[in-house]
């Protein structure tokens, strides 16, 4: 375990790196940075976590990745290429490589479950109908819900929701899987399906997965290596998650043990209580 | 704080400036995905299915409503001069010139234009877009450009619609209830009434209206602030700015289309 916001591959260029992340800062505007001299790789075939609080950037992260942002400095490297968010071109090319699972499932409403799973093969592919249908079922039944095609969105629960997102995510069988807050929101077992779900497909389809979660031992109890950052955006530790589980760090101990108060402070800045109600201290 | 008034009003043309470029490239960026939304008419068809026919009820009730009141105030004003046989050139000429395709843009805008703006600011609240932009599919050909042509193809028959049951509500008003004649309403109408002059540029009026009512409609919904307040101001502002935009651009195209005879 490292507290130094270092990459912990030497050679960010290696084919055992399919994500670099190399010194990025970010700001959706000038007023506030998101991501501060960021540097992390992704290794092939691994299951990876970003952790942090609400607000610290991971999300954001994914976004640089996926190219929908351009980084103030620094670049984005997918599978060796740099990520340009302004030529679409190159954008389009690298996303069919990747599937995004997102922290709702953004799944098509006006559509049915299998026709959700469905929209990529008939938006990328040549496949005819039985192929697809084949495929669909398939992908449905990898996360248990094959049962479910014919259903409405609206028919199905937040965890369904969910599992069908992924399953969309997946149908493409793409090299790289992204988890947008995957626990958010569920029921224990809901959680826990989706939890051993990431791990089954990340090493049957043997896809890089990439999840940003602050579950941490839901995210702990599946990754093979994990980040940990601040809300100052800036990553305070990595390793696995033994390593993050011993550390004697007093953020990286607060974030693990839930800790309402610590180098995160539980008070947003303000003046001292006795002096906002005007009696003496 | 003191600001210079110049410096506002700089910062506000540039606003306006601004503003106005957005929407240019974004026009362009529609234009360009339209023969990919061509490609697919099974979109669009769905589009002009769900912008047209789901708007029929409301354009036929006010078309009918419309050609009853428009007889019955013509007639009035006309027979105090002896003019009402020229009851039905009136009606259809006021129905296919202006009213057909202005009433029908604005009723256009408040049933078709606010359930695109919302239909597209709720999926873009719900992500669906920036899940098909990062599956690879772009948003503004898929989504937006059926859309845009739906509502250019819909808007056109609609206009045709709104005047015809406007006529037919003319006709049960003034020959079957005021006693109008029954061949002098319909000849009057065929003799006074050019069918490219007027009946064409009517039609290319509604056309014109559709594509900045559609245009309008998308854009809105597109740009919203993805938030429940931004989504019901975005369709607010397409009913205002769609409604205001054909307003104006009728009483440009009137002046270019029916000023010299």
């Amino acid at each position: 375990m490292s507290s130094e916001p270092l990459r912990p591959n030497a050679d960010s260029h290696s084919s055992d790196t399919l994500i670099d992340i190399d010194h990025v800062t970010f700001g959706y505007d000038a007023s506030r940075t998101i991501l501060n001299d960021v540097s992390l790789t992704f290794p092939r075939g691994k299951v990876t976590a970003i952790l942090g609080g609400s607000g610290c950037g991971k999300t954001t992260l994914l976004r640089l990745i996926g190219g929908v942002h351009p980084a103030n400095k620094g670049v984005v490297r997918f599978d060796g290429e740099v990520v340009d968010a302004r030529n679409r071109e190159q954008l389009f090319r690298l996303r069919r490589r990747l599937g995004m699972l997102f922290q709702f499932g953004a799944l098509f409403t006006d559509l049915s479950v299998f026709e959700n799973v469905a929209f990529p093969l008939r938006e990328h592919t040549d496949l005819d109908d039985t192929m697809i249908r084949d495929i669909v079922l398939m992908k449905l039944n990898a996360v248990g819900l094959r049962g479910a095609a014919p259903l409405r969105i609206s028919e199905i629960s937040g965890g369904m929701a969910r599992r069908v997102a992924l399953a969309r995510a997946i149908a493409l069988d793409p090299e790289l899987i992204m988890y947008d807050e995957p626990f958010a929101g569920l029921d224990p077992i809901s959680m826990a399906v989706a939890a051993n779900l990431i791990r089954t497909l990340n090493d049957t389809t043997g896809a890089t997965s990439l999840m940003v979660s602050h579950d941490v031992q839901e995210c702990f109890s599946i990754c093979d290596y994990a980040y940990l950052m601040s809300s100052q955006g800036r990553v305070v530790a990595h390793g696995r998650p033994a390593e993050l589980n011993a550390s004697e760090d007093p953020e990286v101990r607060q974030f693990i043990r839930g800790e309402p108060d610590g180098p995160v402070r539980f008070h947003y800045p303000a003046r001292p209580l006795a002096e906002e109600l005007g009696v003496k201290a | 704080m003191m600001t210079n008034p110049l410096t506002v009003l700089g910062r506000r043309s540039l606003n306006v400036l601004r503003g106005l470029g957005h929407n240019a490239t974004f026009f362009a960026d529609l234009l360009r995905n339209i023969p990919a939304a061509l490609r697919r008419p099974f979109l669009v068809i769905a589009q002009v299915h769900a912008i047209g026919n789901l708007s029929l009820l409301i354009i036929m009730a006010s078309g009918l409503a419309v050609g009853f009141v428009l007889a019955l105030q013509s007639y009035y004003a006309l027979v105090t001069y002896g003019a009402s046989e020229s009851l039905g050139l009136l009606v259809n000429l006021s129905l296919v010139r202006e009213l057909g395709p202005v009433v029908t843009a604005l009723l256009f805008a408040g049933r078709a234009g606010t359930s695109l703006t919302a239909e597209i600011g709720l999926m873009k609240a719900g992500e669906q877009l920036a899940a098909m932009e990062m599956m690879a599919i772009d948003p503004k050909s898929r989504v937006l450009a059926p859309r845009f042509l739906g509502g250019i193809v819909a808007m056109p028959v609609l206009a045709v619609l709104f005047s015809a049951i406007g006529i037919l509500g003319a006709y049960v008003v003034a020959v079957q209830l005021i006693g109008v004649d029954d061949g002098n309403f319909w000849s009057i109408m065929q003799n006074g009434v050019d069918v490219w002059r007027d009946v064409g540029n009517g039609i290319i009026k509604s056309f014109v209206f559709g594509v900045i009512c559609t245009f309008v409609a998308v854009y809105q919904g597109y740009e919203t602030q993805a938030t429940p307040e931004g989504v019901a101001h975005a369709t607010t502002r397409t009913v205002v700015i769609s409604s205001l935009s054909v307003l104006a651009m009728d009483f440009v195209l009137t002046a270019l289309m029916f000023t010299h005879r």
